[in-house]
């Protein structure tokens, strides 16, 4: 068992830590300040193929894997946790669900211009009334000859509006449940097919989050993803891939702040020291980093799990569950030893703060986590 | 067309620190990176692939670390990676290295040979012409535009306050300045590719074809005669005051420190 990065690894992350270092932290600041999503940094990420990392080269991804897609997450949030999750959802939730799920040649259709770099996805599943309860859905789809007709809304919906291709879920047979959802594909300018307004978050303010709206929206009978009432199954096991992007997220949000910190302590003097110089400042240190240290390793072994296709369901959910609890932890205490300045916008572990909680929310609760893993146990 | 681009691994800082019984550079705990001119080089002869089709080849001359950024070369997209290494070449200063990469390279076939115009640790700009004399084929230094023409190369060669413009005929060697371009990122891929699926050639001393005599610290004229670390002079300060005021500042400046 060898706990380092071997060398295409450290490699990579050398590269996506000079690319966020260079390209993504000098904007982040300004992308939160103005709730802007950062179009030219999803651009820059398309043509250095970091929207296609765990993907096949056949499908003009960069035949890499998913530690090395979670690398590229965790060092982008370090700096911009805004520009982590839209690399997130669009690799998880909807280029993966269609890899995962499509057909041949729904592979090549949608697939390949997501991996290739020239379209960004996205993945719709909860409703106002279907958060976790997955099987509340309202969304219906009806077939009329050889075309879906969707009717229904999808809120929350990260990198909605700016996304190309989305994978979203409907009820076909409203009486059978969960066993009555279905997924599909649909692409942006498909008529009946809107946006709703940007939601104001209280962090990740740069990412896009619009509600998805479907009137009599009519698709081809053959962007049905999966297979007609499976599509439960097909949000779930996505969900699960897509804690995993979420957790290295986390991970990278409480780096950064950790990175913030300990340069700020070694700064900032008190009573003639620099607070660095005090027990108490050491020892908050040190237990940031022994909580970031354990959750890193929870977060590539669910990685390395995926990549060795062994079932990683509650790797995925113990990972996030850590990680986004060290997110918040780690930014809140890196807040604390800042002081009053933590609190003021001029310093970064403010934003950094307000991202973490979303982590402890979004792709499953915290709650849904634990039940994920407490249903393993007592199996 | 083919290109052979020379990039050479040089340590990350601009802070030289040297030891001060050998006069030499300490490199250890310095994390080692392509010399920036070089990687300049090697982004020209990449979009020259990239516009005109090119095969493109790097090398270098140095410990077998270097490999390691032979293989970001490649993750940048260079087709192949030559690494000239043996310790029968170690302390070669620029006449030595000159003539080893130059009796390396005459083994390959190129069009062009690009090379940055001098390392961050040496800073002698000396080897690149030095190759063009080996070989005997042009050299045009300094290069901060290159246009590609048929069967030559048209390149602004940058003066203090001016520059010409000088076409060479091919096979030529153009040294690059970091100003020529902006150097592009590797790809996840190319990472990967980079260390799985590529090889990087390795010549020893009896790959080479040079003499002896001009190798390693024999075959070295140049000896350094001092080494030692510039001593930096506090920055001075500009005080645009009124007369008084500013008199009274000097004054207080000089009593705090125990001058007055």
């Amino acid at each position: 068992m060898d706990f380092s990065l071997t060398n295409e690894y450290a490699m990579a992350q050398k590269l996506f830590r000079d690319f966020a270092q260079n390209e993504v932290a000098p904007l982040a600041e300004e992308v939160d300040e103005n709730h802007r999503f950062p179009t030219e940094t999803v651009a820059l990420m398309q043509k250095y193929g970091f929207l296609g990392i765990p993907f096949a080269k056949e499908y003009g991804g960069q035949g890499c894997d998913y530690l090395t897609y979670a690398l590229a997450v965790e060092e982008i949030s370090k700096v911009c946790a805004t520009t982590g999750v839209i690399l997130s959802a669009h690799t998880s939730l909807c280029a993966g669900a269609i890899n995962n799920w499509g057909t041949e040649e729904q592979k090549q259709k949608f697939l390949r211009p997501l991996v290739d770099g020239s379209k960004l996805g996205a993945f719709g599943l909860t409703e106002p009334e279907a958060g976790t309860d997955a099987a509340g859905q309202q969304t219906k789809a009806v077939l009329d000859g050889d075309e879906w007709v969707i009717t229904g809304n999808k809120i929350f919906i990260t990198n909605a509006g700016e996304a190309d291709t989305y994978v979203i879920f409907a009820m076909t047979d409203k009486s059978a449940g969960t066993r009555g959802i279905t997924a599909f594909i649909i692409e942006k300018g498909t008529p009946g097919f809107e946006f709703g307004i940007n939601e104001k978050k209280m962090g990740i303010r740069g990412s896009a989050t619009r509600e998805l709206i479907f009137r009599d929206c009519r698709i081809p009978k053959d962007q049905l993803l999966g297979q007609e009432g499976k599509g439960f199954g097909v949000a779930m096991s996505t969900l699960d891939d897509g804690r995993i992007g979420i957790a290295a997220q986390a991970l990278g949000i409480a780096g950064g702040a950790l990175d913030k910190v300990v340069a700020y302590v070694k700064e900032r003097k008190q009573f003639g020291r620099p607070i660095s110089a005090f027990q108490n400042t050491q020892f908050k240190l040190a237990e940031m980093k022994i909580e970031l240290e354990a959750a890193r390793y929870l977060v590539y072994l669910a990685a390395s799990k995926y990549d060795k296709r062994e079932k990683h369901s509650v790797e995925a959910a113990m990972a996030k569950l850590k990680a986004s609890r060290v997110a918040s932890y780690v930014t809140n205490l890196a807040v604390q030893l800042h002081g009053g300045y933590g609190y003021i916008q001029d310093y970064e572990v403010e934003r950094m703060m307000r991202d973490a909680k979303i982590t402890e929310i979004y792709e499953g609760t915290s709650e849904v986590m634990l039940m994920v893993v407490s249903a393993a146990l007592l199996k | 067309m083919k290109i052979i681009v020379c990039i050479k691994q040089v340590p990350d800082t601009t802070e030289v620190r040297l030891d001060p019984k050998t006069g030499t550079l300490i490199r250890e705990g310095v994390p080692s990176i392509m010399n920036p001119d070089d990687k300049s080089g090697l982004e020209a002869a990449l979009r020259l692939k990239d516009e005109h089709g090119a095969h493109v080849s790097v090398i270098s001359m140095g410990p077998p670390q270097a490999k390691e950024m032979l293989r970001e070369a490649l993750a940048m997209g260079a087709d192949e990676a030559y690494l000239v290494t043996d310790r029968a070449f170690a302390a070669s200063d620029t006449w030595a290295t000159s003539s080893i990469l130059a009796a390396a390279i005459s083994k390959l076939d190129y069009d062009l040979i690009i090379t940055g115009r001098q390392a961050i640790d040496g800073d002698t700009a000396q080897v690149g012409p030095e190759m063009a004399e080996h070989l005997g084929i042009p050299n045009v230094s300094y290069a901060e535009e290159i246009q590609l023409e048929e069967g030559s190369i048209l390149v602004k060669r940058q003066f203090e306050d001016f520059s010409h413009m000088v076409r060479a005929k091919f096979p030529a060697l153009i040294t690059a300045l970091g100003e020529l371009n902006t150097p592009r990122y590797m790809t996840p891929g190319a990472i990967f590719d980079a260390w799985r699926n590529k090889e990087i050639t390795e010549w020893n001393r009896a790959d080479v074809p040079v003499e002896d005599s001009n190798i390693g610290y024999r075959g070295s004229p140049t000896r350094v005669a001092k080494s030692f670390p510039k001593t930096m002079k506090s920055p001075g300060m500009k005080i645009e005051e009124g007369v008084e005021e500013s008199v009274e500042f000097i004054l207080d400046k000089l009593k705090e420190k125990y001058l007055l």
